[in-house]
């Protein structure tokens, strides 16, 4: 994941790692999503190159890789941050009243909706985690935490800014 | 855990000795995970340990006396998590590791049971010492979901010992395919993704195809908002969903099938792995099933995050490795479907009823739900309700009967049961419709759901009290359907967008009284001019909310008024003066200088400046602040 930021390696190093993920899918284009899902865990994103690269290995268009990666929910194009914040906007997190969680978590992280981006946190919205019992739901990372309240959710994100500090 | 499976006998379903046994069951589906089970778990194996109790951690069960286990979903997350022991039924809730000591000691050691620690039934006030007490349960008929929550979800012996994968031995060994159809057919079983299409009849015209390859989908892409009954399913008993599959190729003459799984879910994605691995180590999978010399090959595929690809051939085209879009039918996918194979599509709560279907028999499963919807359904029961969680019932359970018994009545915003507070369900996610408390005694099933406008859907309980804002919750669900068009139908793709904005204008007081019936004008053409469920589906909630809160609309369009003051734009906050203790923390937290008033006076507030944020009613203690 550090990779992600951090693009000092060299291209031919860069691409060792891609050229192992393609082997073990048996560079079968059918595997484009397989492949894909592998590249974005070990990069934390899909870079242009990569993608680029993945197409001309499986021989096919770099537009039919892009259309997939652009299609999918889940890939990101863009470098993310090492925590990735997801709160759940399902509808019975919605009803339980999400978005004043996001709000919270917006201002703890002193980003507005516009601009979102933070170098260490990514926060993104997504449809249902399926944990709709404990709504509303916050996951960083892979942790998951239910009964989110605005408070909680600002506590949750200076805790990570915390440690993170600390670390430095 | 591998070099468990790896001794594991292969498939011949000798039953660990679990019966009389006693078994510490931590539940350990992703609700409870997120409470601390996990911690609840360690904390387990520590005390046992120190107290040098006989106990057995996973497996070895010839030997022990007592087994300590994680389970899949046990349905009732909201108490999470949750402890169960058997045979002695107890079952404690929101337990926290500095409990364990207590549990062992009094229950395991002594026999008796730590009452603060059993379910309080807020309608009785009683403590319910089992799941047999508990109006959550009692009301339910866990079918599908029997073995989720009694056992390991990991461990393939487990699954073997509750007659696991004989279903699939019948299949295989004692009946023609066309038997197996037959059978399903008989039984009526319909599919439990959405539309509801008998699941028999879709086999059937699989198996008549003459292609020498032929595919099986399990459909685990679970994307709609507020449903979690697969991803339970999956996580609780992985095993009976590759046994449905087994028996659905046996039924079409497949050898290979795909597990497609929400990625979303990375606990289910793990478990069906798990599941598939053990199976094939076990020779249940492979290239001679049950000495049958038939092949059966299982892949587990993680999906990448598109609603759309809940539809059938969306979700083959995305296998194939591309955009998920859907294609028109037919040639529907029984004829010519996965890289032009014909295939059968199912999802997995449907895959999961047929090996209990063969076990039991046609007629006996019958016996169960109503004549044109046999059978149980799950429904992720959520919102403001009570009990949240995952429920099984007998369709023709009546609404009144989930929300008010099993669900224990309507929450206020606060978590409070309060009396007269249901306003609605949503039913069927971005699909379904609302049902209203009029409907109380209907019964739900896929006929009579239909009838007033809405779908059972995958299956997903949205209750909502009378704070909730039904233009909203519609312009919700148009926001999602519109995001996850895939935008190849131009009435889904314009359309929905449309939708959206015209909602946006009654909820921000542009609309006028042509904006409904333009609303429902375009709602129908996005039905009609739409290739797949999802535009056909997607006016649905904005439909239904036309049709059964009509009035809420008019109070946007009339008077700008939002009912329930939830429509920010339309808001007109004030402060009642009543309320109001004059303590000025509204002031300093108001960004724009709106609030205004000395020290233990009523405030005043000025509309016309007020941004409408909401943080002085954040603020405020004494509830003063109305309208926002």
């Amino acid at each position: 994941m550090q990779a992600a930021t951090e693009t000092h390696a060299t291209p031919a190093e860069k691409f060792a790692n891609v050229c192992s993920i393609l082997e073990k899918h048996g560079r079968h284009p059918a595997r484009l999503i397989p492949i894909l899902q592998a590249v974005q865990e070990e990069y934390g994103y899909l870079p242009e190159e990569v993608l680029a690269y993945v197409g001309v290995a499986l021989d096919v268009p770099a537009a039919r890789v892009y259309g997939v990666a652009t299609f999918y929910a889940h890939f990101a194009l863009e470098p993310r941050g090492k925590y990735i914040v997801r709160l759940c906007n399902g509808t019975a997190c919605h009803v339980k009243k999400s978005i004043p969680i996001l709000d919270a978590l917006y201002r703890a992280l002193g980003v507005t909706e516009k601009k979102p981006q933070h170098a260490l946190i990514t926060i993104e919205i997504v449809a249902c985690l399926g944990a709709c019992g404990l709504a509303p739901v916050l996951v960083i990372n892979e942790d998951v935490y239910g009964q989110m309240t605005p408070a909680r959710a600002a506590k949750l994100i200076d805790e990570i800014l915390e440690k993170e500090a600390a670390l430095v | 855990m591998s070099k468990a499976t790896a001794t594991t006998k292969k498939g011949d379903g000798a039953a660990p000795a679990v019966a009389g046994k006693r078994r510490v069951i931590i539940c350990a589906g992703t609700g409870c995970v997120s409470t601390g089970a996990l911690k609840v778990y360690d904390a387990f194996m520590r005390e046992l340990k120190k107290k040098a109790l006989n106990f057995d951690v996973i497996l070895k069960p010839e030997s022990e006396n007592l087994h300590l286990s994680r389970s899949g979903c046990q349905g009732f997350c909201q108490m999470g998590p949750l402890v169960t022991i058997i045979p002695d039924d107890i079952f404690y809730t929101k337990v926290t590791a500095d409990d364990v000591e207590e549990i062992v000691e009094k229950t395991l050691i002594k026999g008796d049971v730590v009452e603060w620690l059993l379910y309080n039934d807020p309608g009785t006030k009683q403590f319910c010492r089992g799941t047999r007490d508990i109006p959550f349960y009692q009301r339910q008929m866990r079918y599908v979901l029997k073995e989720c929550g009694l056992i390991d979800p990991e461990d393939l012996n487990e699954y073997l010992s509750r007659k696991g994968y004989e279903a699939a031995k019948k299949a295989f060994l004692s009946m023609t395919p066309e038997a197996v159809c037959n059978e399903i057919t008989a039984s009526g079983l319909r599919g439990r993704g959405g539309g509801g299409f008998p699941t028999g009849r879709k086999w059937d015209a699989a198996r008549i195809q003459p292609a020498a390859k032929k595919y099986v989908i399990c459909n685990g892409d679970e994307g709609d908002p507020g449903a979690f009954m697969d991803r339970s399913v999956m996580e609780g008993n992985p095993h009976s969903v590759i046994e449905g599959v087994m028996i659905a190729a046996r039924a079409i003459g497949a050898d290979e099938a795909y597990m497609y799984v929400r990625a979303e879910y990375p606990l289910a994605v793990k478990r069906m792995y798990k599941a598939v691995a053990d199976a094939e180590a076990a020779g249940i999978l492979g290239s001679n099933v049950f000495n049958s010399g038939m092949k059966m090959k299982c892949v587990v595929m993680e999906g990448a995050g598109a609603f759309v690809c809940g539809e059938e051939t969306a979700l083959i085209a995305s296998i194939e490795g591309l955009r998920g879009m859907p294609v028109p039918k037919p040639p529907f996918p029984a004829q010519s479907g996965l890289w032009g194979k014909p295939t059968v599509i199912n999802n997995v709560e449907t895959l999961a009823q047929v090996p209990c279907i063969l076990l039991d028999g046609a007629e006996e499963y019958r016996k169960i739900g109503t004549p044109t919807s046999p059978g149980t359904k799950t429904f992720a029961l959520t919102g403001h309700v009570v009990n949240t969680g995952l429920i099984e019932v007998p369709f023709g359970t009546t609404l009144g009967e989930i929300v008010l018994n099993i669900g224990g009545g309507v929450t206020d915003d606060q978590g409070k049961m309060t009396k007269d507070m249901f306003k609605a369900v949503q039913i069927g996610g971005p699909s379904g419709g609302c049902l209203t408390p009029d409907m109380l005694d209907l019964p739900l099933d896929f006929d009579s759901l239909r009838a007033v406008g809405a779908m059972v859907g995958s299956g997903g309980l949205v209750v909502m009290n009378r704070k909730t804002c039904m233009v909203s919750i519609a312009r919700f669900f148009m926001e999602f359907t519109q995001r996850e068009s895939c935008g190849k139908c131009v009435l889904c793709r314009e359309g929905t967008k449309q939708l959206l904005s015209l909602l946006d204008d009654v909820i921000e007081g542009r609309a006028t009284p042509a904006t409904l019936s333009l609303m429902e004008q375009l709602g129908r053409a996005v039905q009609k001019g739409s290739l797949c469920g999802l535009g056909k589906t997607a006016p649905n909630p904005v439909l239904s909310t036309l049709r059964y809160f009509r009035h809420e609309y008019e109070s946007h369009v009339n008077d700008k008024h939002c009912l329930t003051g939830r429509c920010k734009t339309l808001a007109k906050p004030l402060i009642n003066a009543a309320k109001c203790k004059g303590c000025a923390m509204c002031v300093t937290v108001c960004p724009v200088g709106a609030i205004t008033g000395s020290k233990k006076q009523p405030h005043k507030l000025n509309q016309e400046a007020c941004i409408k944020c909401g943080a002085c009613t954040a603020k405020c203690k004494f509830n003063a602040i109305e309208g926002i």
